[in-house]
């Protein structure tokens, strides 16, 4: 076999390629991250807000385009696209072509003077072509890398020969009209293929009238409601006026067989809801319907933010598929022509605007890449992957992740990402480290005898804080407060030229201390930290004012007192900052074990793919067999039984040199932090171990109290799949009942899974015996993504299904069900039947309340574990070192909790990789000359980090032995709670000082910024 | 005259109640203006003397929150907390100053209590009237 190359070529730059390279880029492995398009970010990047948080979509993704772009593993190649692959898995050469951008991205400071001049005009493909763009380019404001682009097809100079205006006015000669395409051939271990999605093209479908102005696609629409879109967040119809009335169109190239498509996108009943609500937010008067076959809200939180959609915003869901839209050939408005549910009745209603829900297609791109990869694709583009390997292609070493191979949200995509990052880490983990180079800063400044220079940079948010926050009037303020040297106004603080410009605001003010005014520490406290490392300075002399969600998101009626809250927030961080000192972090050896808790599929997968890259790996499992809550089902739903896959799997982990497994066990203590974690076992083992991953699970609820459950005859869809397996089914007439205690006041939730494990029992029952009646009670059917195959199935099979609201449930008696039909007029039916099937939810299992007490992690009020974030960080905790996987964090299926399983391990490893942990600077010490040996702090300490020792105290008059405290860095985690207690002060909390703290105090008193008359 | 508005100095912590407060942002719940936030990394970190320095500097009130016992991401930190502020809160009293500081614990997931916790305190901050100690 040929030698392993430690890198990784990761095709496509949308959220899930970027994830992927950032997990292995942290893990120690080079990574080309390929992109056709001049900027990495991907459709993300054209979203407006991510459902069901309503976050902004680029301020989640920013700071990720701004890691990727200046780590120093990850090698962008952008306006790239793979033209040949050749070799094997560990070695393969691949041929990429980089296109002319017939810019020197080494000269371009993305400055603009090019754009001005520029006089060709091109639809603008980031406002989905709402708008125009030059043909020389910055594809969107926080593009990454920031260098222009110029697009042959459109400028005048490489067209015609004429203009050369940016040549011209271009001060660095970065223009270059000489420059082609070239190939560079790069040496990888493994390939990963994470190319996405096309949007469905409407134009086919002529009875929705796409060509209409005020028909527009999703997308479009998302891009209308983007302060960076077109008419800057204000909707407008074509003629400039602003619409009362706007309807989403579900299913347009989705769940249309007639037309090919016969699946579901997954996606478009959420985003439909979430713009909806967001148009809404823009305009209190705005009407919106949704016109859907089913609402399809089956993740986490998904139910709950389409219940407030409907019953608090009061957005209209109106149940038929619209055969068309209408035109009024004197008016020229459009009219929604759909069939009222129930009924036979078509009905026409006019809208101002109509926004056609679009599918997601496979990309002829990635069909094309996925030809030269010579991996497998299914018969509708998607890329082919297995239940028990969702990452994992035909090809040895190529991996796909993402809406490459199904439609799916942005977090299953990344959970996806990273999965595939794990598979590719698994076969190059001996290559860790040998193609990699140190992150390195320029050396660091002495600030320690300097005034402070302070830099403030006060963020608009897009309008996120300007349209509530008069940010102009900030900034003058800003600059009359004690020793802020410089202060301005930045449209996203977080853009990579944002990051840039402050490096160079710092270097130019000889700035020693910098506070950004913008959204919360808690998620870009990093970013900025490290833009003030690579311009000199120690990352601690940063603070953030957080002006966004403390103020203009919860004041958004208060723009007076908004601004000077605002002018408050800042002046106190200004205090702080002025105060901050530099500090150092130290590096320690740690322990590179890893411990998964629960041994399901999504446990036994994380374990696998951690003990596979050579780590010492703990499996600890309650029950005395592996396999979870899959031991309890017998098929899957592409038929084979869920032995063919458990089988294999308890066989490897059985048999893997690195991996221990604890069955009929339960960890019950646990100590310490990422990277030093001891724990203790119910047997009384006790392990250590850097990392841990959380895996318990879920199990069917038993759904006592609905619908007759208890009496023989009503059992649930487990206890089916048993009797199918043995045969033992015998029932002529079987009635199955969705949402059995599920999306009720008890468990709000859907649970996901129920509608496709329904849809699979009752192909079963069918292929056992066609002559049987089978009924479906459904109040939406949930069969999201490629499953939707199996719906179509079970209607080919004569499964029948009849729709029911959950205030008019169906009653079981005693050998019928009866049930009011929406689908038929509310006609009420009496339903003769032996056997009565209850989809029961997922719940989580008991004790979770006590593993989230062992790690200090969250639940949610489902008692689901709370990842850190819904969006981009869904197998993380907000606990360093602590991760998630599978059911733990929501129902999923099996292929789901795969993919997150391996993406859990593909996150603890990246940390498990390093060859030592830093500590952080954060931490408390002691002032040996004030400490009285009081031992208060001993007391306090929750890490037994401070420790009394005898000290031998010498004077002019007398030597004497006293007790003084000294507190471990190791140990310390910077709580604070020591200097609290202490009775001298002498301890000193780093970064949360009480001189610090009290200016801060003051600064809030002083409105006139006299800080340091009181101070 | 206008309506008097409290000023108030709101101590969070950074693992849940800063994290709630972030949560009712992104959930845009709006609630009064009056409070200013000051992070530390654990409500044992705030020691009495913060408490009587913001009200010594005109503060009206002062509100100080953390995880939900158990919750506490520094274990027990929270424990601490409580006893120090039962004390601050008793000596308030003596002072005069009763009902301008209060403890509430409000978790990463509760935007809707960090709303409800601070428009009841300005609610209550407002009956009192503005603090004897504030300097006009």
């Amino acid at each position: 076999m040929a030698e392993l190359v430690g890198a990784v070529a990761v095709a496509g730059g949308g959220i899930a390629g970027i994830q992927s390279a950032l997990d292995l880029a942290d893990s120690g492995l080079k990574v080309y991250l390929i992109e056709s398009s001049p900027s990495i970010g991907g459709v993300m990047a054209q979203l407006d807000k991510t459902f069901p948080t309503l976050d902004c979509s680029m301020c989640t993704l920013s700071p990720k385009l701004a890691e990727a772009a200046r780590h120093p593993n990850i090698e962008l190649m952008t306006y790239s696209e793979i033209k040949e692959i050749s070799g094997a898995a560990g070695n393969f050469e691949v041929t990429v072509t980089r296109k002319a951008t017939y810019v020197d991205p080494d000269k371009c400071t993305a400055c603009e003077l090019c754009l001005a001049k520029c006089p060709s005009k091109v639809l603008d493909e980031y406002n989905a072509g709402m708008s125009k763009r030059k043909a020389i380019y910055l594809p969107f404001p926080q593009a990454v890398p920031r260098v222009m682009t110029i697009d042959a097809d459109h400028c005048i100079y490489l067209t015609k020969g004429k203009c050369g205006n940016c040549k011209k006015v271009c001060e660095n000669d970065a223009i270059d009209y000489e420059m082609k395409d070239k190939d560079e051939v790069i040496n990888v271990g493994s390939v990963i293929l994470s190319t996405g999605f096309a949007p469905f093209d409407p134009t086919e479908l002529e009875q929705y009238h796409y060509e209409h102005p005020d028909v527009v696609t999703s997308l479009e629409f998302e891009r209308l409601l983007s302060s960076s879109g077109p008419y800057v967040g204000h909707v407008k119809m074509a003629n400039g006026e602003t619409p009362k009335k706007i309807a989403w169109l579900q299913c347009i190239g989705s769940r249309n067989p007639e037309i090919g498509r016969p699946n579901c996108s997954a996606v478009c009943c959420m985003y439909a809801t979430k713009e909806a609500m967001v148009a809404m937010e823009h305009d209190s008067e705005l009407e919106t319907a949704v016109f859907n076959i089913d609402v399809r809200a089956f993740g986490k939180g998904f139910e709950q933010f389409y219940q407030r959609a409907k019953n608090e915003k009061g957005v209209r869901f109106i149940r038929s598929r619209p055969s068309g839209v209408d035109i009024d050939p004197v008016t020229n408005r459009l009219s929604v022509r759909y069939e009222v549910e129930g009924s036979t009745e078509t009905a026409g209603e006019e809208f101002d605007m109509v926004v056609l829900s679009i599918g997601l297609t496979p990309s002829e791109s990635s069909k094309k890449l996925a030809e030269i990869a010579g991996v497998a694709m299914d018969e509708y583009g998607n890329i082919e992957t297995a239940i028990d390997a969702p990452m994992t292609t035909n090809v040895p070493g190529i991996f796909a992740c993402g809406t490459i191979a199904a439609p799916k949200d942005i977090p299953d995509t990344v959970a996806d990402a990273s999965g595939a990052a794990s598979k590719a880490h698994s076969i190059l983990a001996s290559e860790r480290g040998t193609l990699v180079t140190e992150r390195t800063y320029p050396p660091e400044k002495d600030i320690t005898e300097e005034e402070p220079r302070i830099g403030v940079v006060v963020c608009d948010c897009g309008i996120n804080i300007a349209s509530v926050v008069r940010v102009p009037e900030v900034v003058e303020y800003v600059k009359t407060l004690p020793h802020v040297v410089h202060a301005y106004e930045q449209t996203y603080a977080c853009s990579t030229d944002s990051l840039d410009n402050i490096k160079d605001v710092i270097k130019e003010h000889n700035l020693n201390r910098v506070v950004v005014a913008s959204c919360t520490p808690r998620t870009h406290e990093p970013l900025f930290q490290d833009t003030c490392r690579g311009a000199g300075l120690n990352p601690y002399l940063f603070e953030l004012a957080n002006i966004r969600e403390h103020c203009s998101w919860v004041h958004q009626q208060e723009p007076d007192l908004a601004t000077e809250k605002a002018k408050d927030i800042i002046r106190m961080s200004v205090a702080r900052v002025a105060l901050l000192d530099p500090l150092y972090t130290q590096k320690l050896d740690f322990n590179h074990g890893g411990l998964v808790i629960g041994g399901g599929v999504a446990g036994m997968t994380a374990a696998l793919d951690i003990a596979e890259k050579g780590f010492t790996t703990y499996l600890i499992e309650r029950e005395p067999e592996l396999g979870g809550l899959l031991r309890t089902f017998t098929r899957l739903q592409d038929g084979r039984t869920t032995g063919e896959i458990l089988d294999p799997m308890i066989a490897a982990v059985k048999s893997n040199p690195n991996l221990t497994v604890y069955t009929g066990t339960t960890l019950d203590e646990v100590e310490g932090a990422m990277g030093r974690f001891k724990g203790k076992l119910s047997d009384g083992t006790e392990i250590e171990f850097g990392s841990a991953i959380i895996a318990t699970g879920a199990n069917e609820f038993e759904p006592e109290g609905y619908f007759g459950y208890g009496s023989d005859n009503v059992i649930t869809q487990s206890a089916l799949e048993v009797k199918l397996d043995e045969g033992t089914v015998d029932a002529k007439n079987v009635v199955m009942i969705q949402c059995a205690g599920g999306r009720n006041d008890d468990r709000p939730y859907c649970s996901r899974v129920c509608c496709t494990t329904a849809m699979k029992n009752a192909i079963r029952l069918k292929e056992e015996d066609p002559e049987r009646n089978i009924y479906v009670l459904y109040r939406d059917i949930r069969t999201y993504g490629v499953w939707e195959d199996l719906y179509t199935r079970a209607r080919e099979l004569g499964v029948l299904f009849m729709r029911y609201t959950e205030d008019d449930e169906p009653v079981v008696g005693d050998g019928t069900v009866t049930i009011t039909d929406k689908l038929l007029n509310d006609t009420l039916f009496e339903i003769a039947t032996d056997l009565v099937v209850l989809s029961a939810p997922l719940v989580a299992p008991e004790g979770v309340e006590n593993t989230a007490m062992l790690f200090k992690v969250p639940v949610d009020s489902n008692r689901f574990f709370l990842e850190a974030h819904i969006k981009l960080r869904p197998v993380d905790f907000a606990t360093d070192g602590v991760f998630l996987a599978g059911s733990a964090q929501a129902p999923k299926l099996v292929d789901e909790s795969i993919s997150q399983a391996s993406a859990a391990a593909s996150r603890a490893c990246s940390i498990l990789a390093k060859e030592q942990l830093e500590t952080s600077g954060v931490i408390s010490v002691v002032d040996e000359d004030v400490c009285i040996g009081c031992g208060r702090c001993t007391e306090v300490c929750p890490y037994g980090a401070p420790a009394l020792k005898e000290v031998e105290i010498v004077t002019e008059e007398i030597t004497y032995i006293t007790r003084k405290s000294e507190i471990d860095p190791a140990i310390c985690k910077g709580c604070g709670s020591c200097a609290a207690e202490c009775p001298t002060g002498a301890i000193t909390s780093r970064h949360f000082t009480t001189k610090q703290i009290s200016a801060v105090i003051d600064a809030f008193a002083f409105a006139d910024g006299s800080i340091e008359e009181v101070a | 005259m206008s309506e008097f508005e409290p000023r108030i100095v709101m101590f969070c912590c950074n693992w849940c109640s800063y994290a709630g407060a972030d949560l009712a942002g992104v959930g845009r719940l709006q609630y009064p203006t009056n409070t200013r936030v000051i992070r530390v990394m654990c409500s044992s970190r705030i020691q009495p003397t913060f408490i009587l320095q913001a009200l010594k500097d005109g503060a009206d009130g002062v509100l100080v929150t953390g995880c939900h016992i158990g919750d506490c991401h520094y274990i027990d930190g929270n424990v601490h907390t409580e006893k120090r502020m039962e004390n601050v809160v008793e000596a308030m009293k003596l002072l005069g100053l009763e009902g301008r500081v209060h403890l509430e614990w409000v978790s990463a997931s509760e935007g809707p209590k960090f709303k409800e916790t601070v428009t009841e305190f300005v609610e209550q901050i407002k009956a009192l009237g503005p603090s004897p100690l504030r300097a006009e």
